[in-house]
């Protein structure tokens, strides 16, 4: 043999007494459906919407990579604010419904939002049983912003 | 008692040692393994701990549907799983768990045992064979060639068990085992040959066991990253069903076989005659299981080796080392 025999001991062993060391320790499994697991409280489960700060922009829909969000709108008049005074043009939401079977979960709408009308939300229990019930619409969204967490102070960052 | 009731009644009890046994170490590797690997494994199955997950794969597997390729040799390709089955159960014909546990004390047990134990094989290449597929062929090829690294290793390690012992009966070689074997102020020492200084032998006889089973670190035939389980790709139901159980059978003859050789059998110190009957079995099952709970831990602890690896570590270190232990054995034996 012209190559040096490399000895395969105690490398062989070391691994066995991991593997041994593994098993008898208690595996750090929580049992989901039994024991529920506390996200983090800024952890990126699902995007929640405040319909009242919704100005109808359109920057998150045009900024979604994969074209998962649609939002349907209208203008709508209100009286004027002064007696005489031009009456005010509002934009209103119709529809705000995320795709969350397309959804990539990168955060761009949360992040282009300029009117923070957009959430994120540890929540993470909304599986179905069928692709097509991932579309979620504005009042299951809405439903999510309760689970939003308060946001820190900005003396605290 | 009559012959024909006493052969339904062994073949009975064999069965369902055999089946069973392999259920629960198909459960002890799911579970073991998941462990090693910080997880769980199966838990609902059955209401706790899972302890019927292998019973219901099994149902599982039978549900299916018995495939076979367009191009498959079909008579081969349907016997194959049996022939590797019948191997398995056949090694327990000779293994006593016992003194008059046992099936049929041959005087050429041993040889029996290394004969039948091998046929294992010829199974699995006609698998690979009929499968017209060349996963499968490359799988079955790979069981031949493995055949020609680890079968001469067995042979040779054995054969310094039966030289210690002078018989191949394996009630005998379990006997030798039990005889006093010094005297230590008046109390008989009697010890198994893995300790009458077959260690080397011993673990000869369990590195190539574990290639013949053809499981990590000798997996080649079946290497699912390579081959997509080699001779068992084509298998579906009732025949996959046949070499699985077939595998963790196996896996219980090699046990077997190594306790009896190497561990003392059913013997335990002090105890003869009838009690041995009834405590044998018991012993012999906590001997096997040491053994199996081995053979899975390397499994899920070591890599797979390449097949030109385990010729060179069968050609270069196993068959000269077992040379060597025949002739160190064969001189104590003489000499002493």
């Amino acid at each position: 043999m012209s190559k040096k025999v490399q000895f395969p001991f105690p490398g062989l062993f070391k691994g066995m007494w991991l593997t041994l060391k593994t098993m008898v320790k208690p595996a750090p499994v929580t049992m989901y459906p039994e024991v529920q697991e506390i996200p983090v409280p800024r952890a990126r489960g699902v995007i929640a919407l405040d319909v009242d700060n919704c100005t109808v922009c359109m920057l998150c829909a045009r900024e979604c990579p994969d074209w998962c969000i649609y939002i349907e709108g209208h203008k709508q008049e209100e009286p004027p604010s002064k007696p005489g005074g031009r009456p005010k043009v509002r934009a209103t939401l119709d529809r705000f419904d995320i795709d969350y079977s397309l959804c990539m979960y990168c955060g761009i709408c949360v992040e282009v939002c300029p009117f923070d009308a957009l959430y994120w939300s540890p929540e993470y229990e909304y599986s179905e049983g069928s692709v097509s019930n991932l579309l979620h619409n504005k009042e299951k969204l809405t439903e999510w912003l309760a689970t939003v967490p308060e946001a820190p102070s900005l003396e605290s960052r | 008692m009559n012959f024909w009731l006493e052969l339904v009644l062994k073949l009975v009890v064999v069965l369902g040692f055999v089946l069973t046994g392999a259920l629960v170490v198909i459960y002890a590797e799911l579970k073991a393994g998941s462990h090693m690997q910080s997880r769980i494994g199966p838990y609902y199955a059955g209401g706790r701990w899972g302890w019927a997950q292998p019973l219901a794969d099994g149902l599982k597997f039978l549900q299916k549907e018995d495939l076979a390729p367009a191009a498959a040799d079909r008579t081969v390709f349907g016997w194959a799983p049996y022939v590797v089955m019948m191997s398995t159960l056949a090694i327990f014909v000779v293994i006593p768990f016992g003194p008059d546990m046992v099936g049929r004390d041959l005087d050429l047990g041993a040889y029996y045992l290394l004969a039948i134990s091998s046929l294992s094989v010829l199974g699995i290449l006609m698998a690979g064979w009929s499968s017209a597929n060349k996963y499968s062929l490359m799988g079955g090829l790979r069981a031949a060639a493995q055949l020609i690294a680890y079968e001469l290793p067995l042979v040779l390690a054995v054969v310094a068990v039966v030289i210690q012992a002078g018989t191949m009966s394996l009630n005998g070689i379990v006997e030798a085992q039990s005889q006093t074997w010094f005297t230590v102020a008046g109390l008989e020492i009697s010890a198994p040959f893995l300790i009458k200084g077959q260690i080397l032998g011993f673990m000869i006889f369990m590195i190539a066991a574990v290639a013949e089973l053809s499981r990590i670190p000798f997996d080649m035939p079946i290497a699912e990253s390579e081959l997509t389980m080699g001779y068992l790709t084509e298998y579906s139901g009732i025949r996959f069903t046949m070499f699985f159980l077939g595998e963790y059978a196996s896996m219980i003859g090699l046990s077997a076989i190594a306790a009896t050789l190497y561990l003392g059998g059913y013997d335990v110190p002090g105890l003869s005659g009838n009690i041995l009957n009834v405590v044998g079995p018991g012993v012999m099952i906590f001997k096997i299981a040491i053994l199996v709970f081995i053979i899975i831990w390397i499994r899920w602890t070591w890599p797979r080796l390449r097949e030109d690896q385990l010729q060179k570590l069968a050609w270069h270190w196993l068959i000269p080392l077992a040379l060597a232990n025949i002739a160190i054995v064969a001189v104590f034996k003489v000499a002493f």
